[in-house]
């Protein structure tokens, strides 16, 4: 089964390991403008949630780009920008419903997680274990058990109070 | 890379502004943060002015590592001559200012003067413009936070701002970020509010550069590794500093009803893992795989719905154990309003407690404190008294102008009651058991203080070897013991400058852990981020320049050997109860004495705490102030 990027954000504490580790993974220096993976936070509830793109099935970037810049890496199932083809048109970037893409200023081109060719640099920083590089049917495996877990618990509750 | 960064200065009353590239010379010497404002502090302030005049600066500094995936890299240190005790003004805040200030361009900021009416600052990438404020005035904490973002149309600004206490001039008024880091001591937002500057704001883009990135974000994750590693690091991760009460409280190391007791009897609800009670997470700083604090959300009761992050281990003391109120919520609430105000959490609590003792005296009565009980747990009164002084209002009036002053106007030997110590409260700890920490909130240049030197390993009785091993000379293995004790501040005093200086966290290097990085760590980690070669012993040499440019700051305002000074009940009160580690204890008068004898030893300051000219003359200290920036 192929790997992803799996985002936890209920285990996120917002230190932004992740933007800088990427940042300088990518760019070489410290600029969390250009990190492929950005966190998103409401700092008054503290809510925070890390958005990267999904690498999805059925890419909407992909099928926009008039340039066909966008290919799957056939190792890793990463969709990577073509840096040769792309024309920095951005409507990757408009239809991207994760605001998984983004723009750097400098060179007015796309740029995008690539999954760091299989060994993403974040989930090595994500201390919390709010990032993970998984199989998705384990992932999924343990959400539902997480998820029947807690329906459980009220089960039992409930059981305990008749 | 480290040759680009750069230094604005600010003045607020002819509204110049100007810009300057760090000299490398100050880098070597000084490195960053508290070193470089220190540096600034003793040369730009001619002695004795008054802290609230246009003529105090305002200096904001960001630590020469600020951005780095690792360590709590967000720290930023905020100086000025302190309005409160006179002394050295400076405090150190997490959260996520620092590394934004650094996306700027700049690492420093040194603000003069006075607006004419309130303003705030926006630094933009390479552009810094004064801004009107008046919209601002008045609001909380919270929202002034809000208010710029949306007036900037940009979520990812930054700001220190401060809240009414530092529009009031609390002498203790904070500067706050996010929701709870704070510059809380020294009264650095009065300083602010006195300026009439309500915030600073800091946006970039401007790319950091390194000198290897790829070797440095690979030691960075080893860094991580290494402090989280530690016992006490995952400690912190699950419970925050909370997690030092347990072992405190039932050893009998913590102040209680102000300091008539060293122990919280039925304290149990003010255990750590009662937050759990009211946690959602947890919370880091930038750059930090520790994140020590929880997120926690009050959904019942009067004060609910309330969010707030932390408490701190300060905060169980400053609205728990001093004044003696044993429930979480209480602190969780008393937490949120210091936050909101912009007031420091443990000199207000400070301040309670002993006005607590002494409304139980009879020193003070309920005409003084208009009416209020300031009984024991009394939590209603608590909270009336933090509102009250961060809007000087009535009693709370009295309490907003710190220690020194209140002891003037109150009198009736309230002096005796008073835990401070250069007219800073000290934190709820109690030191009579622990020759080590005594020393350390006696000597710190900025009054009463736990972060200038704390040994806290102290308190695990490691082997004398290992001891040694670290601090360089003997240290006795016991913490109630004298012997060596002043090595274990001196070491200390310096490594918590250099680290302050760098820009990490101090409970990621040897604060609570033996293994935690240290010297030959940040060495490194300076090397691989600037192309900079500073040695271990020059690392040493320059932690020793800070604190000695600080102590001739103090000389010059006036302070001296007789100010290095416990609190008089240190040496006539025993403590009353706890383990045997800490029942009956007290300070020796004379062996206090020789501890602080060999402490300006050591630190190659004469027998009257003054620097000698050879000392000076190794440390490059000899011809201050050479106003270099
Ligand atoms: S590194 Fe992990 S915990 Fe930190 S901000 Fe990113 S996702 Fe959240
Ligand atoms: S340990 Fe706590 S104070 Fe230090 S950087 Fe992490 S969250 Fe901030």
């Amino acid at each position: 089964m192929q790997k992803m990027l799996a985002v936890d954000p209920e285990k996120c504490t917002g230190c932004r390991l992740c933007e800088t580790s990427c940042s300088i993974y990518n760019e070489k220096t410290c600029t969390p403008e250009k990190a492929r993976i950005r966190v998103t936070k409401w700092e008054n509830e503290g809510i925070y949630i890390p958005m990267v793109c999904q690498q999805c099935d059925i890419p909407i970037c992909e099928s926009v780009c008039p340039m066909h810049a966008i290919k799957r890496d056939s190792n890793t199932q990463a969709l990577v920008i073509d840096k040769e083809l792309c024309v920095g048109c951005r409507l990757c970037m408009q239809f991207c419903p994760f605001g998984g893409i983004g723009v750097d200023d400098e060179t007015k081109k796309i740029i995008k997680c690539d999954l760091c060719n299989g060994e993403p640099i974040c989930v090595k920083f994500c201390q919390p274990m709010a990032l993970q590089y998984v199989d998705a049917n384990t992932l999924n495996t343990r959400k539902r058990r997480a998820a029947a877990k807690r329906f459980s618990d009220i089960l039992k509750k409930m059981l305990a109070t008749i | 890379m480290v040759q680009k960064r750069k230094i604005a200065y600010i003045n607020l009353t002819t509204k110049k502004l100007s810009q300057k590239a760090m000299p490398k010379k100050i880098r070597t010497m000084y490195i960053g943060g508290r070193g470089i404002d220190m540096y600034m502090l003793y040369n730009h302030l001619k002695p004795k002015i008054d802290p609230l005049s246009p003529q105090n600066v305002l200096l904001v500094g960001a630590g020469l590592l600020g951005g780095i995936p690792c360590l709590g890299s967000g720290r930023c240190d905020i100086a000025a001559k302190s309005p409160l005790t006179g002394a050295v003004g400076d405090s150190n805040i997490g959260g996520f200012f620092a590394p934004e200030l650094r996306f700027t361009g700049f690492d420093h900021l040194a603000i003069t003067g006075k607006a004419e009416k309130p303003v705030y600052l926006l630094v933009k990438n390479d552009e810094i413009e004064i801004k009107e404020a008046s919209h601002l005035w008045g609001k909380d904490t919270f929202e002034t936070q809000t208010i710029i973002r949306k007036d900037q149309d940009d979520e990812n600004i930054k700001s220190l701002v401060i809240g009414v206490a530092g529009e009031n001039l609390v002498k203790f008024a904070n500067i706050l970020t996010g929701m709870k880091n704070s510059a809380g001591r020294t009264g650095m937002g009065c300083v602010m509010g006195s300026k009439n500057l309500k915030a600073i704001a800091a946006r970039g883009t401007t790319p950091l550069e390194f000198a290897h990135p790829d070797r440095l974000l690979e030691y960075c994750r080893q860094m991580n590794d290494m402090i989280t590693s530690t016992r006490w690091s995952k400690a912190q991760s699950r419970w925050g500093t909370m997690i030092i009460y347990s072992n405190t409280n039932t050893t009998g190391l913590i102040r209680t009803r102000n300091f008539q007791l060293n122990r919280l009897e039925e304290g149990q609800d003010l255990e750590p893992e009662n937050i759990d009670r009211y946690s959602i997470g947890t919370s880091g700083c930038y750059g930090c795989a520790v994140h020590c604090r929880h997120r926690y959300v009050l959904r019942e009761g009067p004060h609910a719905p309330l969010y707030g992050e932390g408490p701190e281990y300060t905060s169980l003391g400053a609205f728990g154990t001093m004044i003696d109120c044993r429930k979480m919520e209480t602190i969780l609430v008393a937490n949120h309003l210091v936050n909101k105000y912009g007031v420091d959490t443990l000199e207000t609590g400070g301040l309670i407690a002993w006005a607590m003792e002494l409304y139980e005296k009879g020193i003070l009565n309920d005409k003084m404190t208009d009416g209020l009980k300031l009984e024991w747990g009394n939590e209603e009164a608590l909270y009336e008294m933090i509102t009250n002084i961060a809007h000087r209002k009535g009693f709370g009036n009295t309490l907003a102008d710190g220690f020194k002053k209140a002891i003037a106007k109150i009198g009736n030997g309230s002096e005796y009651y008073a835990i401070q110590v250069k007219g800073m409260s000290n934190l709820h700890s109690d030191e009579r058991p622990t020759p080590s920490f005594a020393l350390g909130i006696a000597t710190s240049t900025r009054g009463a203080d736990h972060l200038r030197s704390r040994p806290a390993i102290d308190m695990y009785g490691l082997p004398e070897d290992l001891l040694e091993e670290v601090y360089g000379g003997p240290v006795a293995s016991e913490y109630n013991s004298y012997y060596g004790k002043p090595r274990m501040v001196w070491w200390q005093e310096r490594l918590y400058a250099v680290t302050d200086s760098i820009g990490l966290c101090k409970f990621q290097t040897v604060f609570c852990s033996v293994h935690a990085p240290q010297w030959k760590e940040f060495s490194k980690l300076i090397q691989l981020a600037t192309g900079v070669e500073i040695s271990e012993t020059q690392l040493m040499e320059i932690g020793e320049r800070i604190y000695t440019i600080e102590r001739l700051f103090n000389l010059r305002e006036g302070f001296s050997r007789k100010d290095d000074n416990l609190p008089e009940r240190y040496f006539k009160e025993p403590t009353p109860i706890g383990l045997p580690v800490a029942k009956n204890k007290k300070i020796d008068r004379e062996k206090f004495s020789k501890m602080l004898d060999e402490y300006y030893k050591l630190h190659g300051w004469g027998n009257d705490g003054i620097p000698t000219a050879g000392t000076l003359k190794k440390l490059g200290l000899d011809k201050e102030p050479s106003n270099l920036i």
